[in-house]
């Protein structure tokens, strides 16, 4: 079976500067993978190159097998995203922004799906609500809500739970763990949350600079850092990083 | 490649529900139509008065008739223009793209919303014209659909590269819809003939789908004929200017990933 996602020699350029060098790895379903790195390591751009909203200047994409340059709108149709880049329309109704992305994903049955979705993010009372007068929290959820009305085989998050308040960031993280042991998807997180990494990811893709320095579980890292714990990592790399600067 | 109705209801749904939740956009979409042809009615009853009864209606009616024809195509051109700058504003373009949304039912989506729009612009200012003025737009006859049809979609192409632009460079070419109408506006013989403009100019004038349009309304309102061979040109140089529009769009739309615009746009 062909992995969810794959790279290979994905490489972005913006004139002189290299954002993305390189970049070659394949995530399999049921798993989640954490891509991590300091600002300006490549992250956002790698998403954005998965989505179609970034093209590459050279490399290879593969979304469940399909080549996004060919079949956008069906490997398209099979993934979802959450990020703190985008809104949903401020004016519509929560409710009628998810309705609008179910049938945007081509999702059956629209409505149901997007009550149940509701449902299960306890996004309900907050239906009828205006998306721009959501809280920062809520207007969290409720970009998760949009990530999972269409039931993605292959789900991207930047910074999920980076608004929300520790006890509903963990609720949320539990609500992502359920959904994948449910669906079976392959999820790719970016964070800057450690403690959110080692909870949720099974394994741990290190850019730096633009480049894969590091692909492994976590506790794998840690150990091969000689470090208590993946936060330690993280600083150690970043750190090198900019002395090397 | 199908495009897929759903996708393209769902994007018209969602710009229908800001224009119909919201009554200051619907009185904001008809002023203006409704502005431009009051002053135009009440200046042409004034001056051709002077004239004389003879050539006072006939030059009332070309004149008001031109006023409502053009809006047709201004409205077209500013309900696809800002239907597209809307998701700019409320940060939904990436999430569109990355969406099985295809750029072709974006588009189409954003055509049927810009026809929506049109109507209602410009709906209030047919009656005013024809009870306060007494130009009957239909009087001119079934061609007039024809006319209305080469201006709307003439409308598309021009908002297509500047919708094109404004995705490749951001806000800073949110001007380029209005920028490209007045540009044009001087060589679509709205209010004057084509043979009005100095030589050298009247080639721009004829490549302009609009100068046939009007061309023909003249020749419909004055002279009371159907010039064929004017609509025919309109027509002909649509089909060039709305595949040119829609080239353009797709191509700065190709730049604008390129150089990941989509990101960064709205900043």
């Amino acid at each position: 079976m062909a992995a969810a996602l794959e790279t290979h020699n994905l490489t972005k350029h913006f004139g002189d500067s290299v954002a993305v060098d390189r970049v070659s790895f394949a995530i399999e379903r049921g798993v989640t993978t954490a891509l991590l790195g300091g600002n300006g390591a490549g992250k956002t751009t790698t998403i954005a190159m998965l989505l179609g909203l970034v093209a590459p200047t050279s490399g290879e994409i593969r979304i469940l097998g399909m080549d996004p340059a060919r079949q956008g709108s069906a490997a398209r149709a099979r993934m979802n995203f959450q990020s703190p880049y985008v809104d949903m329309p401020k004016r519509l109704t929560v409710r009628r922004n998810l309705s609008i992305y179910a049938k945007l994903y081509g999702v059956p049955h629209a409505r149901e799906k997007v009550e149940a979705v509701a449902e299960a993010l306890q996004l309900t009372p907050l239906l009828k609500r205006r998306t721009g007068s959501l809280s920062a929290g809520q207007a969290t959820r409720v970009g998760i809500a949009k990530a999972l009305v269409n039931d993605p085989d292959v789900l991207l998050l930047d910074e999920p739970t980076a608004s929300l308040d520790p006890d509903t960031a963990d609720w949320v993280r539990g609500e992502l763990e359920a959904y994948q042991t449910r669906s079976g998807a392959a999820i790719l997180l970016a964070s800057h949350n450690m403690a959110e990494v080692e909870r949720l990811a099974g394994r741990v893709l290190m850019m730096k600079q633009g480049r894969l320095v590091d692909d492994a579980a976590p506790a794998d890292l840690v150990k091969k850092y000689g470090r208590a714990n993946l936060e330690e990592v993280f600083l150690q790399i970043a750190r090198r990083e900019e002395a090397a600067q | 490649m199908i495009a897929s109705l759903q996708r393209i209801s769902a994007l018209v749904e969602r710009q229908w529900v800001l224009i119909a939740g919201s009554w200051t956009r619907i009185v904001s979409l008809m002023y203006w139509p409704l502005v431009q042809i009051v002053i135009w009615g009440f200046i042409q009853t004034h001056v051709f008065a002077e004239i004389g009864p003879t050539t006072t209606l006939v030059a009332i009616s070309a004149v008001v008739g031109a006023v409502l024809l053009w809006d047709f195509c201004w409205r077209s051109q500013l309900g696809f223009a800002l239907a597209f700058q809307e998701e700019i504003w409320s940060r939904n373009l990436g999430q569109l793209f990355a969406s099985p949304l295809r750029p072709g039912e974006f588009v189409l989506a954003l055509m049927a919303m810009s026809l929506t729009k049109t109507v209602i612009a410009i709906a209030p200012a047919v009656i005013v014209a024809a009870v306060a003025f007494g130009f009957n737009l239909f009087s001119v006859g079934p061609v007039v659909f024809a006319f209305i049809l080469n201006l709307v979609v003439f409308g598309w192409a021009i908002s297509l590269f500047a919708s094109g632009m404004i995705a490749r460079y951001g806000q800073g070419a949110q001007d380029m819809p209005w920028a490209l109408m007045f540009g044009i506006t001087p060589f679509a013989a709205i209010y004057y003939p084509v043979s009005a403009l100095p030589e050298a100019l009247r080639p721009i004038a004829h490549a302009l789908p609009p100068s046939h349009i009007f061309e023909g309304l003249r020749a419909a309102i004055g002279e009371n004929r159907f010039d064929a061979g004017e609509l025919a040109w309109a027509t002909g140089l649509n089909l060039v200017w709305l595949a040119a529009g829609l080239i353009a769009f797709f191509l700065l739309l190709r730049a604008a990933r390129r150089v990941g615009a989509i990101l960064q746009i709205g900043e």
